[in-house]
């Protein structure tokens, strides 16, 4: 008992270190975020603002606005299409095992293992060619191509737990490939489509090396913005973490929205339900 | 309603042959039961019947139609699965809809019949919630019922009632006989359980190895089993099978049983002229063997001397295991009967009941006129 006691507790002491630790960086960038430009300063970073104002903020907004609304054009298209493509996928290739549908999900699969750094040139040309470079349609395309390797997995994983017995009772009574889906799978794929969605997201909001290469002012998102509010001579440090802040306001609030689902759905399959 | 016709039916996965030139005819209205251990392809059998798994040769006729090629949705049949296979989002109601909706019946057509069958099968109270909220034996019912909406030509089960304890097994047992009686309907039934066989079917289907052993009423199955197989799967225990010399003594056949001369049954002799080898194989039921003393064997019994090795009490009944030379004869006595372990006994066989194999083909050596009873 006692043993188990001073266990708990080392566990419970470590795990509060690593919190304070990865947590620290995070009210840095909140108590800089509500100082003005003038109370920034490296001897004070740690104090808490003596005047807390919103003022950063609002300046902050005004430079990423129109770009938040160009990540949000993006990353919403981006994440349904690529979600709705994995699921196709995914039920293609749990449920109906065509000749060659392993080998095909291994080739679909070596998607996730190719470096983006080494496509940009050849996918630069191609969208200029189509004409879709520096616009962000582009960017859509491109984004959902690149998620269909971990949306396929994720559905497929996911697809595997529905028992065949189901879907041949939906044969039976009479329905075909499309209606099963429609019918069938999709209204069971709540969690999966949460998994896709979540992951997707966070990716497609978070992503720079695309963002960057394929796009230019006005037309780039807002991790772009980001960084070339931090470009300019002098660095007005509020701006600068207020911003971030604004940021990562939508992956967070996805993620405590659906969170719950998240854990189920990537555990689906796990252990017998 | 309507028949099914069975033609040179077979079955590869690659070189295993599941299902090999089946042929049957089932009867419209008839309860056909295909009975067989697993992995002997009446499962599979039954598949190809419901356009699941696709045919290697033959071809499978519903009412006079070919359905050999056509999907499953238009051969007209519902299926019930082992696994129940309800749809997990849908209410009750909703899933036995389903197929009507996909089939475009009018909406107040389709509350109809699920209503009825509802009420048909105690399920009522339960139209709104769903599968996860029913017990077993409730999500069977709703299996049923989302079957009987359809008012198919043929109703396919797969070991239905196999997920079931053993009590509601036995009861279900009940309310598909009746059912069956109710509906009128073509049903066409796969099980391993032998008790499941013998009660509900009109007729069985003994399958092994992908092929079919024999096709006969339950009481054809019991009583004479084409061979050793059929013999000693159907009935527990299974048929007694004892090993013997056969001789012929004034043109009648007599059988050595462990040094004791049996004299064969008239019936019997027909079958055993085709014999060239001396050893054959007896079978009885051990329900017509009675245990009795020497002095006390009636007409129409064949007496064999035995020692009683084990003694199982069943309570309504008693199963006592005797020795007779090598075999081991098992017979089924009454509660009232009293013995001991090493008794001398007498084993007196229903001459009647008796069946003959051929022990190297297996092969039972009643001709086809042999009656039931003779």
């Amino acid at each position: 008992m006692a043993a188990r006691r001073v266990n708990q507790t080392l566990i419970y002491l470590v795990l509060i270190i690593a919190s304070i630790l990865y947590l620290l960086p995070v009210y840095v960038v909140l108590v800089t975020s509500l100082k003005s430009n003038a109370a920034v300063s490296l001897a004070h970073m740690w104090n808490l603002p003596a005047h807390p104002g919103l003022s950063s903020i609002r300046a902050a907004w005004a430079q990423l606005s129109q770009n938040f609304g160009n990540s949000f054009y993006l990353a919403i298209p981006a994440t349904l299409l690529s979600s709705a493509l994995g699921a196709i996928n995914g039920y293609a290739l749990s449920k109906w095992r065509f000749r060659g549908a392993n080998a095909l999900f291994f080739v679909i699969l070596m998607g996730l293992f190719i470096p983006y750094q080494s496509v940009l040139i050849p996918l630069l040309r191609v969208m200029d060619t189509i004409g879709l470079y520096n616009s962000i349609p582009g960017l859509i395309i491109v984004h959902t191509v690149y998620g269909i390797p971990i949306t396929t997995l994720i559905f497929r994983n996911f697809y595997a737990n529905i028992p065949d017995d189901v879907l041949e009772a939906a044969k039976i009574d009479g329905t075909g490939y499309w209606g099963i889906f429609r019918y069938v799978i999709l209204p069971l794929s709540v969690s999966g489509f949460v998994v896709s969605a979540i992951w997707q997201f966070t990716q497609i909001w978070n992503n720079f090396l695309f963002a960057v290469s394929l796009t230019n002012p006005p037309n780039q998102p807002v991790t772009v913005a980001l960084v070339n509010i931090a470009g300019s001579q002098t660095i007005q440090w509020n701006v600068q973490m207020a911003s971030a802040l604004l940021v990562s306001i939508p992956t967070l609030v996805v993620y405590i929205v659906l969170g719950k689902y998240f854990v189920r759905g990537l555990l689906a399959g796990a252990v017998k339900g | 309603m309507a028949g099914v016709r069975l033609s040179h039916v077979t079955r590869r996965f690659g070189n295993v042959v599941a299902v090999d030139d089946v042929n049957l005819e089932i009867n419209d209205r008839e309860f056909l039961v295909l009975l067989g251990p697993s992995g002997c392809g009446k499962t599979t059998t039954l598949r190809m019947i419901a356009g699941l798994e696709e045919l290697s040769e033959g071809n499978i006729y519903i009412g006079d139609h070919d359905v050999s090629q056509l999907p499953p949705k238009d051969r007209d049949i519902a299926m019930v699965f082992q696994n129940y296979a309800l749809y997990p989002h849908m209410t009750v109601y909703e899933n036995m809809a389903f197929g009507l909706k996909l089939h475009k019946t009018p909406k107040d057509e389709i509350d109809k019949r699920v209503k009825e069958a509802a009420e048909i099968l105690g399920l009522a109270p339960f139209l709104k919630r769903r599968p996860k909220e029913l017990s077993g034996g409730q999500r069977q019912r709703v299996a049923l019922g989302r079957a009987i909406v359809r008012e198919p030509k043929v109703f396919l089960m797969d070991e239905p009632l196999s997920n079931l304890d053993a009590k509601l097994r036995t009861q279900t047992r009940v309310e598909l006989k009746r059912l069956h009686q109710r509906l009128g309907a073509t049903i066409v039934y796969v099980t391993h359980d032998q008790t499941e066989a013998m009660t509900m079917g009109t007729r069985i289907v003994v399958m092994k190895d992908g092929v079919v052993q024999q096709v006969d009423t339950p009481e054809g199955i019991y009583r004479r089993p084409v061979n050793q197989f059929v013999a000693t799967f159907v009935g527990t225990p299974p048929m007694n099978l004892i090993s013997a010399t056969l001789t012929s003594e004034q043109g009648r056949f007599v059988a050595q049983v462990a040094g004791q001369k049996v004299a064969l049954p008239e019936f019997l002799t027909p079958g055993l002229k085709s014999m060239t080898a001396e050893a054959m194989t007896l079978g009885i039921r051990p329900e017509n063997i009675q245990l009795l003393a020497e002095s006390d064997v009636p007409a129409g019994h064949l007496p064999v001397a035995g020692v009683v090795r084990v003694i199982e009490p069943l309570g309504h009944e008693q199963m006592v295991y005797c020795q007779v030379g090598d075999n081991t004869v098992v017979v089924r006595m009454d509660n009232t009967w009293r013995g001991q372990v090493d008794d001398n006994v007498v084993l007196a066989m229903e001459s009647d009941a008796l069946n003959a194999f051929d022990p190297v083909t297996e092969r039972s050596l009643l001709t086809h006129e042999t009656p039931m009873l003779a």
